[in-house]
């Protein structure tokens, strides 16, 4: 394969669904899912091995294209499974009319708040939070009152462009309410830039360009495990933490029904769980019988999850969006 | 024999009149101030500019709607006569074929016109490696090839100095009577014409006068000419 | 009448293709949005104040990018050295670096962590911040000054070495220079140049935002991002485009009005020398300007380099495939680049053209991509290809045709001006000889370009190495290209090893651009 003209490479993906014999499955997920370092490659393996079809993930963007590209593409979309939408997305996507009611019977999850979305199937899950390093900042700040009234600089995403930018957004707006624009001007002056994505900000916190970063509790446990680094950690706040939920749904024109409910079943078995913590750096929606990697004890453990419903997200974040804008603006 | 039949060339507000004949095989001198409508002359004959009402013949044939390379004519401007990147053997073998794709005998031709020219050895070279004298034999080497019955020189050899300026227009003469062409050349200097042409045309204040004897049209120059040689007028 | 000099009706069909292209990439997309729109539309006040940032920062970044490059481009120009010919090329990679790699080089220069702090802070300074609009321009300065520099250092070069030479005759000082030879060729170009740096800076977002601090930075196409992800608003990011466009067109027809014709006729080619700028002091000047733009243009890279040093061996496999990816999609889009750029560059300055219809019409939709939206493109393009065929099949074949479309404004800025010149210097001399259609290209038009040609071949293929494109819209699983895969390691926490990916990524773009520019000016003879 790797000898073939590289450019033959597109056209081969194409001749390989209209010749292949065997059942295929076409995922639509967000690009860092199928990247070589993400959960991609291991779960189409290990799907492959025991559904005797083709998995076939197709990466767009981020969650929020994704859903862009299911809209665009309506119900002649390929994709049978749509894997990566989060709580905020899944309201838009439930208007689309584009999803199929989950099979029965529903798994158990491992969750701190309760699911019964009768469309949509969590397969992992995290904590917004501030990385920062522990050698730099002994004792970190435990609200975003504190924060504020600190020098500490961070480095967040914007929450029109970001994931994580949209989470902090309704994080401030749920744990404050009617506060929440107190809060966002209390913080202007620690807020060194808005990034447009994710990794933007992460490196520029890794190049020292701010002493915190908007990440998740989990990130620190990559540079335990994968790096042997345990400067960075979390810090955990008061209030509690806004939660992301990473959730699938089946796409209602699906040609391929059973082998979807299959792979929503696979989502939750232990061999699909165990490669989210150390490939997508989430909790697992189902804890697997081996539990988690060493080094996830390490990480902290909020107190309280916060998390709008999926309606109210839709209907608030337009508010805290303006509220977000005014207060940074000035 | 070339013939401009009623000729009128406007360019802006400047307007030449023609009407003339110039019998073949003939040396013309194209004589008169500047600004009087030398080039324009050149360039309507040549083909780079329509002419607003009249007609050019050449052998009885209109030539006014044929492309300037399809013209019966080979014509030198004053300057930017050769390509500077490619040699002087390219550059003349142009004269042959546009697409320079010579057979042997094209070659041979080239190598026999360099010879003629006085370039001998000199086919690889660049124009910014030949002296001025020497471009100016290239671009005359590429005429003898093109070999047109209509010789066109718009003061090619001004930059030249005189006894250079001498060698190439005994050049020019030779070429001329080898190939059996009419020679229009542009000059500013009577001596020069004298030299080179027995037929002089005098161009002056947008008109284009027949063809005269040019050692009697020198030493009883009319008034519109008298004024450009600086002598007083009238016969 | 007479001048049937080009191949003309090749041309033109040729040309038309071309553009019917470029037409259908940047409006055909925005025409597949508007028709596929559904939401509600309508600009609000945050547009308003989006439109009039993204105004500001796009006049003042190109503003200061052409005009720190015309002292830059004459102390070039001026000034023979050894190593010139590598510092000029090693000096313009910041306009081909992926966004976010020569955001984190920059922030190792002038961020708060970064070494000039350092510097200050140990010198006893207060530390300063760049974030906001001085840091957007500063990034913005990065990218574009080497092409201002480059477009400018044409024009200087475009002078021919007798006009110099008679200038040395006449005693010209250097003042005299600039006034009778270099400002009538900058009246000519700088209108040009600041039209696309405008264009450029126009679209930008990422760096906008990443330096510009918080949400006052906001430019119209994040407006765009918003319509589309926050919103699903198609209709109003519709909008948002044409009026991106509008901007794009108004500030086109400005500068191309502005813009004299340079007439100084031809030379034979012989080397430049500059006897006016032989003082010392206008050495010392030269060579502090040289000197200065090296460090600003330089240290950002070495960083980028020193960061990415160690990993560049340790790579993983898929980088490595990823970059093989990479050069295939930038050489077809290099050959794309040109063979749309030379019909339309050829009809463009054709002669007689050079003021009639072509001219008008179709220089114009050559620039027309640099005001588009790459969102929108990308949108526009998978909302046309998805009824025909999978677009995801296409991904890498669609790179390369929109990558290519993306660089068709540097060519043609590139081309035009050296075909016409070659027109007006010879055209006449090639119609008396007959010299047409190909043997015209082949004898006079293509030697007469050559070094340009290289240069906008060689810029064609960095910029398509670099750019992340339309790929990451809809890349399959395996077909990943360096500067998405780029993305994928930061994504996955790799931060090390796409410091590597991003050294690798540079010194590819940067081989591939020397390897056509070289080429165009190897033999090129004096």
């Amino acid at each position: 394969m790797k000898k073939i003209s590289i450019l033959a490479a597109g056209f081969l993906a194409l001749a390989a669904t209209a010749s292949a014999e065997t059942p295929v499955l076409t995922v639509y997920t967000y690009d860092s899912f199928v990247s070589e370092w993400g959960p991609g490659p291991a779960v189409e393996k290990a799907f492959e091995k025991e559904c005797g079809c083709d998995l076939q993930f197709v990466g767009a963007g981020d969650g929020a294209a994704l859903l862009a590209r299911l809209r665009l593409e309506g119900v002649h979309t390929k994709a049978d499974i749509a894997l990566g939408l989060d709580t905020n997305l899944t309201a838009a996507a439930a208007e689309s009319g584009l999803f199929a009611p989950l099979p029965a019977p529903r798994p158990t999850l491992d969750l701190p708040v309760a699911w019964n979305d009768p469309l949509f199937q969590p397969y992992d899950w995290g904590y917004f939070a501030f990385v920062y390093d522990r050698t730099k900042i002994p004792t970190p700040p435990t609200s975003f009152r504190e924060l504020a009234d600190s020098d500490l600089k961070i480095v967040i995403q914007d929450p029109r462009s970001s994931t994580p930018g949209l989470g902090l957004l309704l994080w401030v707006k749920k744990a404050h309410g009617e506060a929440a624009r107190e809060i966002w001007e209390g913080l202007a002056d620690n807020i060194v830039t808005v990034t447009k994505g994710w990794s933007e900000a992460y490196g520029m916190f890794l190049e020292g360009e701010a002493d915190m970063v908007l990440s998740y509790t989990t990130s620190p446990a990559y540079h335990l495990i994968a790096e042997n680094d345990d400067t960075k950690a979390a810090a955990q706040f008061t209030e509690g933490h806004y939660m992301q939920i990473e959730v699938a749904g089946k796409i209602a024109g699906t040609d391929q029904p059973e082998l979807a409910d299959r792979f929503l079943a696979f989502m939750a078995s232990d061999r699909f769980q165990e490669i989210i913590p150390t490939t997508n750096w989430m909790y697992p929606a189902r804890l697997p019988v081996s539990g988690l990697p060493r080094g996830f004890e390490s990480l902290i453990r909020p107190d309280t999850a916060l998390l709008y419903p999926p309606e109210e997200a839709a209907q608030i974040r337009h508010k805290a969006l303006s509220e977000w804008q005014a207060a940074l603006s000035r | 024999m070339l013939t401009l039949e009623d000729l009128v060339i406007a360019q802006g507000n400047f307007t030449l009149h023609a009407d003339l004949a110039v019998p073949g095989a003939a040396r013309v001198a194209i004589l008169g101030p500047s600004g009087g409508g030398k080039s324009t002359l050149l360039g309507a004959i040549a083909g780079f500019m329509a002419p607003a009402n009249g007609r050019i013949l050449w052998q009885g044939q209109d030539i006014r709607h044929l492309p300037p390379s399809e013209r019966p004519v080979s014509i030198l401007f004053q300057d930017n006569n050769l390509f500077p990147h490619l040699t002087a053997a390219q550059n003349i073998g142009l004269g042959l074929r546009a697409d320079l794709r010579l057979s042997a005998s094209d070659q041979e031709k080239v190598r026999r016109a360099l010879e003629r020219t006085g370039l001998q050895g000199l086919g690889n070279r660049r124009p910014a490696q030949l002296s001025g004298g020497q471009q100016s034999r290239v671009a005359l080497a590429r005429m003898l090839l093109q070999n047109k019955p209509l010789m066109l020189l718009d003061e090619p050899f001004s930059a030249l100095g005189p006894a250079l300026r001498n060698e190439m227009l005994a050049l020019l003469k030779d070429l001329a009577k080898e190939t059996g062409a009419t020679v229009l050349l542009v000059t500013h200097d009577p001596a020069e014409a004298r030299l080179f042409a027995p037929l002089a045309i005098p161009v002056a204040d947008g008109h284009v006068h027949p063809p005269a004897d040019t050692v009697a049209l020198l030493a009883n120059p009319p008034s519109m000419l008298a004024a450009y040689l600086g002598r007083p007028g009238g016969m | 009448m007479a001048s049937r000099a080009q191949p003309i009706g090749l041309v033109r069909w040729l040309g038309g293709g071309a553009a019917a292209l470029v037409l259908m990439l940047a409006l055909g997309t925005l025409g597949a949005v508007f028709l596929h729109a559904e939401g509600p539309g309508g600009l609000g006040p945050a547009d308003w104040a989006a439109l009039r940032f993204t105004l500001l920062q796009a006049t003042l970044s190109a503003a200061l990018s052409v005009g720190l490059a015309v002292p830059l481009a004459r102390a070039l120009a001026r000034w023979r050295f050894p190593g010139r010919r590598l510092l000029i090329i090693l000096m313009g990679a910041p306009f081909i670096l992926p966004v976010i790699v020569a955001v984190l080089g920059l922030l190792a220069v002038f961020g708060r962590g970064g070494v000039l702090n350092d510097v200050l802070g140990r010198a006893g300074f207060e530390p300063v911040s760049i974030y906001g609009l001085p840091g957007v321009l500063l990034a913005h300065v990065f990218f574009n000054l080497p092409l201002a520099t480059r477009l400018l250092l044409q024009g200087w070069q475009a002078i021919p070495a007798e006009r110099f030479r008679l200038a040395a005759t006449l005693g010209f000082s250097t003042r005299d220079v600039f006034r009778w030879l270099e400002w009538p060729m900058l009246r000519a170009i700088l209108p040009g140049a600041f039209m696309v740096i405008f264009l450029i800076c126009l679209t930008s977002f990422a760096v906008v935002l990443a330096l510009g601090g918080g949400p006052r930075a906001t430019t119209i196409e994040l407006a765009i991002y918003q319509a589309f992800r926050f919103d699903f608003d198609l209709s109003k990011a519709a909008q948002l485009a044409t009026l991106q466009f509008a901007i794009g067109a108004a500030v086109a027809a400005v500068a191309l009005n502005f813009a004299t014709e340079t007439a100084f006729g031809p030379g034979l080619d012989r080397p430049v020398l500059r006897f006016d700028a032989a003082r010392v002091w206008l050495r010392a000047v030269d060579g502090a300007m040289i000197l200065a733009a090296a460090i600003f243009l330089l240290a950002p890279l070495s960083a980028v380099v020193i960061a990415g040093l160690g990993q560049i061996t340790t790579l993983p496999a898929p980088v490595w495939h990823a970059a093989a990816r990479s050069v295939a999609v930038a050489l077809a889009s290099t050959a794309i680049t040109i063979a749309l750029a030379l019909p339309l560059a050829l009809l463009v300055a054709s002669p007689g053209q050079r003021r009639g219809w072509h001219s008008r019409v179709m220089q114009p939709i050559g620039y027309l991509s640099l005001a588009a939206s790459p969102l929108v493109i990308g949108t526009g393009l998978f909302i046309i290809l998805f009824p025909i065929t999978d677009p995801v099949a296409l991904a890498l074949p669609v790179t390369a045709v929109v990558n290519a479309v993306m660089s068709l404004p540097f060519a043609l800025r590139i081309l035009t001006p050296a075909i016409a010149d070659a027109e007006a210097d010879f055209g006449r001399l090639a119609n008396s000889l007959g010299l047409a259609g190909l043997a015209r290209l082949r004898l006079l038009t293509l030697p007469r370009i050559r070094a340009p040609l290289g240069f906008a071949a060689g810029l064609a293929a960095a910029l398509s190495m670099g750019d992340l494109g339309v790929v990451a819209l809809f890349a399959p699983l395996d077909g990943a290209t360096l500067p998405l895969q780029l993305y994928r390691l930061m994504a996955a926490y790799r931060m090390e090893s796409a410091a590597g990916a991003a050294l690798l990524l540079l010194m590819l773009s940067f081989a591939l651009f020397w390897l056509f520019d070289k080429g165009g000016r190897f033999r090129a003879h004096a």
